[in-house]
């Protein structure tokens, strides 16, 4: 937040102090009739007004400071064959345009609105309709991607490029922007403090938010649902994820969040509804998972062997089919002081826990994960006959992979 | 409609315990509708109802009814009517009561609470379970001339349809768990008919995501026109084939 | 009109019937009689179609009924125990019945009458007396107005007034020409029906004589006591 406000007041300071700059309109009715020619009449710090109509130029490429301001939401178009609009400068706004039909190829990745190596620079209220990436950073800085619109249509994972596309980055602010149709909603690779709050990410081909070797970001407020895989983030250190909703990732390989090789985050006051996995962690250390809200996922979590010294408290587990599911026996995991409502103990001391522990790892979910294929047997007779009875006498199941003091009722999330 | 079939449905319909298992139906599908506020969640309870206690009651009360009637049988017998209608009345009466009974008591709720794909095939698994156990029935019953035997048949047939033979897939999945069963699968189950049944319903709700890759298999097949197909052919080969062995042996069978 | 010819039957090891041939003509009426499990019920159940005999056949107006229902039109079967589904009542079993046998003329509801069924007609079948369920049974034996009448135990149940009117309807039915088999353990109330005794034991027949011969080789009026004296004789 700090670092956002100061980028603003940074961009104040320029726009203050660069009073002879002047305004170019561009349009059919216009002087000048198209972007370029209003690009070689402009000076650094001028301000572009596109007013609206369709614009066919091939590939626009911006070199120096300017603001660039869609009246009406002009149409910029690249015919499928180039890249829309590219950006090498620092100090570039771009705002109220409609950018569409960007070339598509695997080798150079071109984007509706591509930032090479820039800073300061705000994207926003654009629509990005149809592009191969929407919005490309390439070692951006304090760049800031708000309330833009992106929408694609791909139809397999290597023909269809990424919403917001980040890598090599610092201090960008992602806000308020709505994507789908993509490869990847948000991705992020070795991109450091950072910010992505209150956006929508939906329905995209693999992950609503995919992000690896990016520390020290946090992610607040988003909505990712119904994403082909969910949300998957590898190899961080420092993740914080608050108030975020991850729904309706169903699927064979569909994560509402999958975390691997994740250390020292902070997971709170999260929902994670309707999800093959709520979580899936795996090699992941030292986290926190607080307050958060599991319900009517197939597992709530499943907790890979590999994760240690993880605290999972105070959060409600309602209707999953299973709470827990691990393929490990060893449990170095804390699981106190949550609310799980398949829960049958009682409360004689009226403390508001239960005073006998509860055991969340079902027998069924600790076959089921050794021997996938037994999973066809899931609402047999038999298997509940099974659950029921490790319930009363525990032999298989990991006897301390226990909640010592399950809530009696759920927690006010 | 075969004078005989009417007389038989006519009187189960009248029985106490089929009267009481319709209730019972209704209760527990209304109140597993009703009380939840998505439907999956009561066609879910609906399904555990099929899995047990549907061919619970199907069997056992079908079997005491065959062997409650065999004086009955000896009367019809003294009659110019050929055994084989005898038997195939007896059955098509049985049948279409339970079947009558499951329509009224949990196909009417479903047809209203779920009136979707899954909520049809449910009824329509609910239907067939009903009429393969009753088959089954007949089976046990002819087996032998004893009623309590055949009772204790009948059970038994239940106990392996409904919990053995999961412990014995499940021993299976365990024994061979390095192997590439997932195909060997598709063919165990449908030696079961509650199995078949029980797949064929989680295939086409949302858990079908977490049975990984033997779901997918599973889907492949089950989930193509022609699985489907295949798979109703062979519950209905679980309904023909006890009766036709039933109906062998009490052609030739003392009375 | 029935003839067995070399009927042999076994259940398992048990050998039921044994070489049974005997031949039953028109206007006979028949006792079959012997101890407990000597036979009779197989015997009668293997006319019926009911019992498969192991080998020899069984002629009906010359025609074997292997494979046959048709010839069961002629036959009228009164079961030692009648059960009949619990819910129905008296008038639907009667009906039903008549529905099976739709394309056959008139009907003989003399016993129906006489026995004063028709007020009793909405009864369920599990609230009747075993008394009532035989006259049920005997109805519809008779109802039908068949050649053969075969009757197993039929008295055995009735008050004395309801065997009273069986026995005169039997006898009713003999004298028109009827053939009919009755299996009894009451010798006593056969004395003026039978015109024929048929002993037997361990599946084979001991004898079959005609009532006449029986007295006269005893001596005896009563025919309990010509069959005892009979009996004695071939103990000895």
């Amino acid at each position: 937040m700090v670092k956002s406000l100061t980028c603003y007041f940074v961009l104040l300071l320029l726009c203050i102090g660069n009073l002879d700059a002047k305004q170019i309109h561009v349009g059919k009715n216009q002087a000048i009739k198209t972007i370029k020619a209003a690009l070689v009449a402009s000076g650094p710090r001028d301000t572009i007004m596109i007013h609206s109509g369709m614009y066919h130029e091939g590939n626009i490429e911006i070199t120096q400071p300017l603001t660039i301001i869609g009246i009406d939401l002009p149409i910029i178009d690249g015919d499928r064959k180039f890249e829309v609009i590219s950006i090498k400068s620092d100090s570039v706004t771009i705002k109220g345009l409609r950018v569409q039909h960007s070339g598509y190829a695997t080798l150079d990745d071109p984007g509706g609105i591509k930032i090479y190596n820039g800073s300061h620079i705000l994207i926003e209220e654009n629509e990005l309709f149809d592009n191969f990436f929407g919005i490309y950073i390439l070692f951006g800085k304090k760049c800031h991607i708000k309330n833009n619109r992106i929408v694609a249509f791909g139809k397999t994972e290597d023909r269809i490029g990424n919403g917001i596309h980040a890598w090599k980055s610092d201090s960008l602010i992602i806000e308020g922007n709505d994507i789908s149709g993509c490869r990847d909603g948000i991705y992020f690779e070795f991109v450091t403090h950072s910010l992505v709050w209150r956006n929508i990410s939906y329905s995209n081909l693999r992950y609503g938010l995919h992000f690896m070797f990016s520390n020290n970001d946090s992610y607040i407020t988003n909505i990712f649902k119904n994403n082909g895989a969910g949300v998957a983030v590898m190899f961080t250190k420092g993740v914080k994820m608050f108030n975020n909703t991850f729904i309706e990732n169903w699927g064979d390989a569909a994560y509402g969040l999958l975390l691997k090789e994740i250390s020292d985050s902070y997971i709170f006051n999260n929902k994670f509804i309707r999800n093959t996995s709520g979580i899936y962690m795996e090699g992941t250390n030292r986290i926190t998972v607080e307050k958060n809200v599991f319900e009517s996922n197939g597992w709530a979590m499943r907790i890979q062997a590999s994760c240690m010294d993880n605290d999972v408290k105070l959060n409600n587990f309602i209707g999953n089919t299973f709470d827990i599911g691990t393929n490990g026996t060893l449990v170095l995991n804390n699981f106190d002081g949550n609310f799980w409502d398949k829960y049958e103990g009682y409360d004689l001391t009226r403390d508001g826990f239960g005073d006998v522990p509860y055991h969340p790892l079902s027998l069924f979910s600790v076959i089921v994960e050794q021997n996938p294929p037994a999973m066809l047997l899931y609402r047999s007779t038999m298997v509940s006959l099974l659950d029921k009875s490790e319930k009363v006498l525990p032999s298989l199941t990991p006897e301390n992979f226990i909640d010592n003091k399950p809530r009696m009722r759920a927690l006010p999330l | 409609m075969n004078k005989i079939v009417k007389f038989i449905l006519l009187d189960i319909l009248k029985n106490k315990i089929v009267v009481l298992y319709t209730l019972l139906l209704a209760v527990f599908s209304w109140s597993a509708f009703g009380m939840e506020d998505n439907s999956t969640k009561g066609i879910l309870t609906l399904l555990n109802l099929i899995l047990l206690t549907v061919p619970l009651i199907a069997i056992l009360f079908s079997t005491i009814y065959i062997y409650n009637s065999s004086e009955f049988i000896e009367l019809l017998l003294s009659q110019p009517i050929k055994r084989k209608k005898i038997w195939s009345s007896m059955f098509v009466g049985l049948i279409t009561s339970f079947i009558l009974a499951f329509t009224i008591g949990a196909g009417i709720p479903l047809l209203i609470y779920a009136p979707t794909n899954v909520g049809l095939m449910m009824f329509a698994i609910g239907i067939i379970i009903s009429a393969v156990f009753v088959s089954l029935a007949f089976l046990s019953s002819i087996l032998t001339r004893d009623k309590a035997k055949g009772i204790g048949i009948a059970v038994l047939l239940w106990m392996y349809f409904a919990l053995l033979f999961d412990a014995l897939v499940l021993f299976l999945t365990f024994q061979f768990g390095d192997y590439p069963i997932e195909k060997m699968m598709v063919g165990i189950t449908a030696t079961s008919p509650i199995d078949l049944a029980r797949i064929m319903v989680l295939l086409h709700l949302d858990v079908s995501a977490m049975m990984g890759y033997t779901g997918a298999i599973f889907k492949d097949f089950f989930g193509t026109p022609l699985g489907l197909s295949i798979a109703f052919a062979l519950l209905v080969l679980w309904i023909a084939i006890p009766y036709w062995i039933s109906l062998r042996l009490f052609k030739t069978r003392d009375l | 009109m029935i003839e067995l010819k070399n009927i042999s039957k076994n259940f398992g090891k048990l050998n039921v019937l044994n070489n049974i041939s005997l031949q039953f003509n028109k206007g006979e009426c028949i006792a079959l009689i012997g101890p407990n499990g000597c036979g009779k019920t197989t015997l009668i159940k293997s006319i019926l179609g009911m019992v498969l005999p192991n080998s020899g056949e069984i002629l009906f107006n010359n025609q074997n009924i292997l494979n046959s229902v048709e010839y069961r039109k002629n036959i009228g079967y009164m079961p030692q125990i009648g059960r009949y589904p619990e819910n129905m009542s008296i008038g639907q079993v009667i009906d039903t019945i008549r529905q099976i046998r739709m394309h056959e003329t008139a009907s003989d509801e003399e016993l129906m009458e006489q026995f004063k069924l028709p007020s009793l007609f909405d009864k369920k079948m599990h609230t009747l007396s075993g008394g009532t369920t035989q006259k049920v049974s005997a109805t519809i034996a008779f109802l039908f107005n068949p050649d053969v009448l075969i009757l197993d135990e039929p008295t055995a149940g009735l008050d004395p007034l309801a065997s009273e009117i069986l026995k005169e309807k039997i006898i009713r039915e003999k004298e028109k020409g009827k053939l009919i088999l009755i299996t009894s353990h009451l010798l006593s109330e056969l004395d003026d029906l039978i015109t024929h005794i048929i002993y037997m034991q361990d599946g084979t027949v001991v004898f079959h004589k005609h009532i006449n011969d029986i007295k006269r080789e005893t001596g005896e009026e009563r025919i309990s006591r010509s069959i005892a004296q009979i009996l004695r004789k071939q103990a000895v």
